[in-house]
């Protein structure tokens, strides 16, 4: 067990149903309370979805697995209420330095971008996330969170998903409309429902260690490549909460994982990593070790009738770049509003082949970017080792070649250009910068009602038309009107003006100060620009004046009402 | 022409969000285009391609400040 952290043990309740012997019946269930199963949960519980969630065990996840939290991973954990738990316990870190063989080749320092609320990652320990997930939806109405309920058999029987569920004082079964499966990369839901997922699994092993650190010690991320304390592999060093920090020893296929695992074959190598760069000693404790392999790969869609796949279970990438649970919990984001909106029949089901089309566009850049970087890092030819050694001699003095040295590429969220439910530009309309239908929101700090605070606070869980303004109180009677009154077919679009000059806006719009114009610089504004931006915060359409007519056409399209 | 040292990776009508991502592109064609050679191969192809590049770039100076660069590093 580890020093630093203690398992909670989450409480099984024996469920009504097992002495009632009565099927339950729920709109929604997901299967898996890790960061992602948790995550939709909570997503469905927000929009005041009935929630049925399961879990085989009754604790979070053990020993050193999920580190990396990034920006739009803190921004989606901000709308779940556990962002502030996450940011203020994980660690920031800005530089990173990269070794090859026996010397530093470079340093970078990523200096955040100003005027974010969140930074552009922070580690921290998956047992924390989940522990803070957990405590979050105990605490919330409408959510049945079962620990030590196990799913033993699966049936999609028309519009209807039945369950059998054991625990430890019986069975019971339960009848669902919807069954969300987050089980992870091995997924039974997918195995019991006879679905393939396709890929390579990659002939290499690694070995996590987590030390606890007894002396100061930077917080840096250091990449290895070929060092001569481990010849020919790579090595990560990455800070963690609590003075842990995680290690990852490339082995190569041929290692004898239980081998590799015993201490007198892990502690030299890490004492003679911690002293490569100043030849100081330090002192340090094993907290844990295992040893892993990984593959690449995706289900061929993440829905199958009523059944909807949701972070590893529907696709697993390499570890590098943190691709897993940052690209789950944008899926659980994703797929909430608009599960919602088919369960209110507010939308057609055809909402949810969009929601396996954004989320396989995006699966497919992960899957791209983190099997470059493991081919960049575990070069499989001769031929590739060549061109990578090179890039790295080149590396120290010359920037193209730092641009070209790929340790891991920062998760970043797709931006969902070729979306179906985008509504392209009109070519009258002439926009620059990165806020491109499909693409996710940039922050921005604002004021509200005097207060500072940021955009990506004030948008989100449904949809928004954000109006650009310059003097609020100049807005005409017919612009207020039309703001006023953009819902239609029964969804909500909540109106909000966002200005340059303080004032305030007729007929109770909300409205947000924009004092230095960074809002209206990122989404590249004028006075009467509009957004129209979906409930995961992507933009669905912008205009350069307000017509509802165009808005209400654009809304129709995002939800497949068209 | 001076030979440029910065990321100059791009391809005509392509959008990037990120700046990795052209380089990250030529790098895995770079990669893809040795898949399943033998070394020797692998060696004769490097060749064509820096004759090919060399003779697009034309320039003997630019030509010969990249030489001087590549071979003080090995």
């Amino acid at each position: 067990m580890l020093k630093t952290y203690h398992y909670p043990k989450f409480e099984y309740r024996t469920p009504p149903e097992i002495a009632s012997g009565k099927t339950l019946k729920v709109p929604v269930v997901v299967v898996g309370a890790g960061p992602v199963g948790m995550a939709a949960a909570l997503d469905l519980q927000q929009h005041q979805v009935p929630v049925l969630l399961l879990d085989e065990d009754d604790t979070v996840s053990i020993g050193s697995r999920g580190v990396c939290y990034a920006k739009r991973a803190l921004e989606i954990l901000d709308r779940y209420g556990v962002g502030d738990a996450v940011c203020n316990k994980g660690v920031s870190w800005n530089v990173g330095r990269t070794f090859f063989r026996d010397r530093e080749v470079y340093n970078f320092n990523l200096v955040p971008e100003p005027d974010h609320h969140r930074p552009g990652m922070v580690n921290l320990q998956q047992y924390y996330l989940e522990e803070y997930l957990a405590a979050r939806a105990a605490t919330l109405p409408n959510l049945d969170l079962r620990w030590k309920n196990k799913v033993v058999s699966v049936a999609q029987n028309g519009k209807t998903v039945t369950l059998k569920v054991e625990t430890e004082d019986g069975f019971y079964t339960v009848e669902t409309d919807w069954l969300i499966a987050a089980d992870g990369a091995r997924s039974p839901i997918r195995h019991k429902l006879g679905l393939e997922v396709e890929g390579k699994i990659f002939m290499d092993r690694f070995l996590i260690a987590d030390v606890v650190m007894k002396a100061e010690f930077p917080t840096e991320r250091w990449f290895w490549f070929d060092p001569p304390f481990h010849p020919g592999q790579s090595v990560l060093l990455h800070r963690q909460t609590d003075s842990v920090y995680r290690i990852d020893f490339q082995l190569g296929w041929d290692a004898d994982p239980e081998e590799q695992k015993k201490p007198e074959n892990v502690l030299p190598r890490i004492k003679a990593m911690l002293s490569a760069l100043d030849g100081k000693e330090r002192e340090f404790e094993l907290e844990w070790v295992s040893v892993y392999t990984f593959q690449c790969r995706r289900m061929g869609k993440f829905n199958h009738g009523r059944v909807l796949f949701v972070g590893d279970a529907a696709h697993q990438v390499s570890p590098f770049g943190a691709r897993g649970a940052n690209s789950g919990l944008q899926d659980a984001d994703n797929l909430g509003w608009k599960l919602k909106l088919v369960i209110d029949g507010k939308a057609p089901e055809t909402l949810l082949d969009s929601y396996s089309e954004e989320r396989v566009f995006a699966a497919d850049e992960n899957l791209m970017n983190s099997t470059r970087s493991t081919d960049f890092i575990t070069p499989k030819s001769r031929a590739s080792k060549t061109f990578r050694n090179a890039v790295l001699s080149l590396a120290k003095d010359h920037a193209f070649g730092r641009a070209l040295v790929n340790s891991g590429r920062l998760s970043v969220p797709a931006f969902l250009t070729e979306s179906s439910l985008n509504t392209p530009d009109s070519a009258p309309d002439q926009f620059a910068g990165r806020m491109v239908p499909g693409a996710p929101m940039d922050d921005a700090p604002v004021l509200d009602h005097g207060e500072a605070g940021w955009l990506l606070k004030k948008v989100g869980r449904q949809f928004f038309v954000l109006y650009f303004a310059d003097d609020p109180a100049a807005l005409d009677a017919a612009t207020v009107d039309a703001l006023a009154n953009l819902s239609c077919a029964g969804i909500a679009v909540q109106p909000l003006v966002i200005s340059r000059q303080p004032g305030t806006v007729a007929g109770d719009i909300p409205h947000l100060e924009d004092p230095r114009g960074i809002a209206a610089q990122r989404y590249d504004a004028r006075p009467g620009t509009v957004y129209l931006l979906r409930p995961d915060q992507h933009v669905a359409a912008r205009w350069r004046r307000l017509d509802p007519e165009q808005v209400r056409a654009a809304m129709a399209r995002a939800t497949c009402n068209a | 022409m001076a030979l440029n040292l910065n990321p100059n990776f791009a391809e005509a009508g392509k959008r990037y969000f990120s700046a990795y991502s052209p380089g990250d592109d030529f790098y895995e064609m770079l990669i893809n285009t040795h898949r399943d050679l033998s070394d020797e191969q692998s060696e004769l192809l490097n060749a064509r391609l820096i004759l090919l590049l060399a003779n697009h770039i034309g320039d003997i100076g630019t030509l010969r400040e990249a030489l001087k660069l590549a071979r003080e590093g090995v």
